[in-house]
């Protein structure tokens, strides 16, 4: 059983959308939150993120993207995007991250030519914890952007499934 | 321009919200806000109010937002309603697909209150 951090390992398939994820993240922070994120020099690979949103593609493209962050930069979205200030765990929190896992990959996928009427979204989910495994058919391996949202890492990362 | 009433569908509460604060970020005097889930709540919302706006996903369960157009003009009280769409689904397909079906207006996700004002003022008679 691969861990999550496993599955979700750097792959340089189709590295050439990793500019578009990074554009399509940054535009919803700035957009939605009204703030920009920071480049994160160091990509280190950590189990202290302990709530990730994940939304499926299929179609033309099919896989997973996932946001990943804290608990505490979860909530600070939150308060960004609604104006009030969620309780930590609160559902506004969860729902919020979900958003914004939803509203990256739609805007990473309109990017990506071709995909915007070929790719259908599902569902954002929302899982709070870090001590799971997720097992996708995605056999691509992964593409990854990390970056600093008011200081604290947040990890985008998109699976493929060919 | 006068205080309006509106009526916001998306299955998400947290989207429903983010899209009120947007209106009022975006200069827009909201007397009261209705909220449905889907079209299919919308419907009945609109059958008991009057709404002088209504800003609506297309991704939804149980009636998307294209079928809550395509049946909105059986609203006696609410055919003449301009809808305005707020959706992640971007491209040109779903943004004609959307006019054709009588959508005034397109907001992709994500948005800006600047860019709320741009689509909602002239379907509501004023300057963007």
């Amino acid at each position: 059983m691969k861990s999550m951090n496993e599955l979700l390992a750097p792959d340089n398939s189709h590295k050439e959308w990793v500019p578009l994820m990074e554009l399509a993240t940054r535009e919803v922070f700035e957009m939605m939150l009204g703030c920009k994120l920071a480049a994160q020099p160091e990509i280190a690979v950590d189990g202290s993120f302990d709530i990730t949103g994940m939304v499926g593609l299929a179609g033309q493209m099919c896989g997973v993207l996932t946001v990943r962050c804290t608990a505490k930069s979860a909530v600070l979205m939150s308060s960004k995007m609604l104006g009030t200030e969620p309780a930590a765990g609160s559902q506004d929190v969860l729902d919020a991250l979900g958003e914004i896992c939803n509203m990256v990959a739609g805007n990473f996928k309109n990017k990506v030519a071709g995909m915007g009427d070929g790719c259908m979204l599902s569902v954002p989910t929302v899982i709070t914890g870090n001590d799971y495994s997720l097992h996708s058919l995605a056999d691509s391996g992964a593409l990854e952007v990390r970056l600093l949202f008011e200081s604290m890492p947040i990890a985008i990362t998109l699976q493929i499934h060919s | 321009m006068k205080s309006i009433r509106a009526l916001i569908i998306d299955d998400s509460s947290v989207m429903r919200k983010i899209v009120e604060r947007s209106l009022r970020q975006a200069g827009i005097e909201l007397t009261q806000v209705f909220e449905a889930g889907n079209g299919a709540e919308a419907l009945g919302v609109l059958k008991e109010n009057q709404v002088d706006l209504i800003l609506c996903d297309i991704n939804m369960p149980v009636m998307d937002g294209l079928e809550f157009i395509k049946q909105l003009p059986g609203v006696a009280n609410a055919k003449d309603v301009p809808v305005v769409m707020i959706t992640t689904e971007g491209s040109e397909t779903h943004v004609v697909q959307a006019l054709s079906c009588g959508a005034r207006g397109y907001i992709r996700k994500p948005f800006t209150p600047e860019q709320v004002r741009e689509q909602v003022m002239p379907v509501l008679g004023g300057k963007p």
